[in-house]
């Protein structure tokens, strides 16, 4: 059976028929997955929030308070990150929750996120983070070894922290590391990066980037404590999107082009199966070709189908912490090559100092 | 109405090790599970009169607190605060539990109880108006408060005012009042009659001890009270007692800067904040000798100070 969270994502209606138990666990569920400003869109979408018995409506009710102070909070650093970054002559190019949410795209409704993605090309770095230090961001890992991982082998600069505001801000300048074995370009990803209309100085990648960037930072990343979350994205993104003509037809072409099938099979292999999203049968068949074997797959469906229910006592089994494990291993493997990932969980494990430890 | 007190000690550890004690509190359920036997008897003690509500229910808060495992079960154990499986805060020796308990049950509420304006002061009712006392620790807030209760005044909360934010009312949450240090043993002096937690000693904030809230205050927690004053208290050894009218812009400021949840609220927040200061005469207080303030406070809630 699968999880209460779920059930009510795929068909809110659900809610009607629980007691307070199931209210209790419903609320649970969806804090742990960090969905629970979702769960209050999907109930007020759906015409259902005033049917919500008074304690759990009160807990909603916080919620929509909490939700809309972080996007206050957010839009105001966008904007203090742009007068940063004003005068470099880059578009602001925002990725993931920030984008969705200056977007005004239905992914960024009840979506919170702790740090502001960007992207900006590698060349211009130095000057994008000595304009971010000008205006209060410091780099947050001081430990030469964090700051070697960082620069030469991610695809990122540590995280920065605003001194006074204590918000971070991570500048990316590709969307997968400098090690792992495939490297979507760029210089594509912002060739065609699109202006956010009536925000002339902010841009996002385009609709299909945006579904691929999704794609790859759940499936290709080895932490999934906010693995639904994520798979939410992706089913908010492709329904939102794929109304639009030519988007579907475009997708597998250019995951193709920027070497990101696999991740794509994935989304398009789990959205439908967790939470019912529909996409068009031409459209599998196109992505077909991008999964692993059979064994490989069979594997998979297993891993996922664990790794991708809510961080929760009451959806976990006997199995989930060794999925969870499993996958983070291969989220490792997928981002350097085996001697390199090797030296660094050495590292990791017996070098870093504890206090290290913890803040990475 | 089941009470913790008339649970046995049996009966309550097997509650709290197992599917969990369900204790109101205010306006809130919390579910607490727990299986550090220390932390028990504060619990019974400190406790005793509030309701027990059955197993099954919705609840607000789901807290954990577990004895460290392994090695450190048996040197140097810790206690580790779990709030639905996540783990906030790093964990603290053992001998804290109870004081950890008291800080993250107030921490589910100001981190989440948007519903409220939540003021970190305490307040107490007499007469029906309340007075709020805002406060940083070290002003004597809850060394007064702890006075104030053994006579005859209601305690709403020692920690957190919480205002609702529909209507301005403050709602109770008579918890356990947090004395420190010094604070101990003067009101062991004035109040032989309080029950008190047993001292637990190098806590962040010096030496730790809870007073029982008063049965009376409990019994009407669901009662709210209309805010009258705002008294912000200031301790200062042989000081002569003074009350000082402040200003209604500066108090505002002064309680804003002491709300937890003001920035979340917005403009929310705003309106209900100065729902609360037009509803209230504002003033400082200094004062060195806890029979003087009490009598001061007397004639301050009929409005004759």
């Amino acid at each position: 059976m699968m999880p209460l969270l779920i059930r009510v994502l795929r068909d809110p209606g659900t809610v009607q028929g629980l007691d307070d138990a199931g209210w209790d666990l419903l609320l649970r569920q969806a804090d742990a997955a960090n969905l629970d400003a979702y769960l209050l869109v999907l109930l007020e979408d759906a015409g259902l929030l005033d049917a919500v018995p008074a304690a759990p409506r009160a807990h909603l009710e916080w919620t929509r308070v909490g939700a809309a102070a972080h996007a206050r909070a957010a839009r105001y650093e966008v904007r203090q990150i742009g007068r940063a970054l004003d005068g470099l002559g880059l578009p602001l190019i925002l990725l993931k929750g920030a984008a969705y949410a200056m977007a005004g795209l239905d992914a960024g409704r009840g979506r919170l996120f702790s740090d502001i993605d960007i992207l900006v090309p590698k060349a211009r770095l130095p000057e994008v983070e000595a304009a971010l230090m000008m205006h209060g961001w410091i780099t947050t890992h001081h430990d030469a070894y964090d700051q070697r991982y960082y620069r030469e082998w991610m695809h990122e600069l540590p995280p920065m922290q605003h001194a006074r505001r204590g918000n971070s801000i991570d500048v990316h300048h590709a969307i997968l590391p400098e090690t792992a074995p495939v490297r979507p370009d760029p210089a594509r990803l912002c060739a065609s990066a699109r202006p956010i209309p009536g925000e002339p100085h902010l841009a996002t990648l385009s609709p299909a980037d945006m579904v691929l960037h999704s794609a790859v930072h759940l499936f290709f990343d080895g932490e999934f404590d906010k693995g639904l979350r994520d798979l939410v994205d992706l089913h908010r993104l492709l329904t939102q999107f794929g109304q639009a003509p030519g988007f579907w037809e475009a997708l597998p072409a250019r995951a193709r082009e920027l070497e990101l099938g696999r991740p794509l099979f994935y989304a398009l292999r789990y959205c439908p199966r967790l939470l019912g999203t529909v996409v068009p049968p031409a459209v599998q068949a196109a992505v077909a070709s991008e999964g692993p074997n059979a064994a490989l797959l069979w594997l998979m469906d297993r891993l996922f189908a664990r790794a991708l229910l809510p961080l929760h006592a009451s959806c976990a089994d006997a199995a989930s912490g060794a999925a969870r494990f499993a996958l983070y291993v291969r989220g490792n493997w997928l981002r350097m090559p085996p001697l390199l990932l090797a030296r660094h969980l050495f590292h990791k494990a017996f070098l870093s100092g504890k206090s290290d430890t913890q803040a990475a | 109405m089941l009470t913790v007190g008339s649970l046995s000690r049996a009966e309550l550890a097997a509650r709290l090790s197992g599917d969990g004690l369900v204790l109101r509190t205010g306006p809130f359920i919390n579910r607490i599970r727990s299986d550090v036997a220390p932390l028990i008897d504060s619990v019974a003690l400190m406790y005793a009169d509030y309701p027990v509500e059955p197993v099954g229910g919705f609840v607000d808060f789901h807290l954990e607190l577990r004895r460290s495992g392994g090695l450190r079960r048996w040197y140097k154990s810790q206690v580790h605060f779990a709030y639905d499986g996540t783990t906030p805060f790093q964990p603290l020796p053992l001998a804290q539990a109870y004081p950890m308990l008291e800080w993250t049950m107030n921490w589910c509420v100001s981190h989440r109880a948007h519903g409220y304006l939540i003021v970190h002061a305490a307040v107490l009712e007499k007469h029906g108006r309340a007075i709020i006392l805002p406060a940083p620790p070290g002003s004597g807030k809850s060394t007064l408060t702890a006075a104030l209760l053994g006579h005859g005044w209601r305690l709403l909360s020692d920690e957190m005012t919480l205002v609702r934010l529909d209507d301005g009312v403050v709602v109770p949450l008579p918890r356990p009042v947090s004395l420190k240090n010094t604070s101990i043993d003067i009101i062991r002096a004035f109040r032989p009659d309080a029950v008190l937690s047993r001292p637990v000693e190098e806590t962040t904030k010096g030496t730790i001890a809870h007073l029982k809230a008063p049965g009376a205050s409990i019994a009407r927690a669901l009662e709210p009270a209309r805010p009258a004053c705002i008294v912000f208290p200031r301790w200062e050894a042989g000081a002569a007692i003074a009350l000082e009218p402040l200003p209604k812009a500066r108090a505002f400021m002064q309680v804003a800067d002491n709300c937890f949840n003001y920035q979340v609220l917005g403009a929310r927040g705003f309106t209900a904040l100065g729902g609360l200061i037009d509803a209230s005469d504002a003033y400082t207080f200094r004062y060195s000798s806890l029979p003087e303030a009490m009598a001061l406070f007397e004639r301050l809630v009929l409005g004759d100070a």
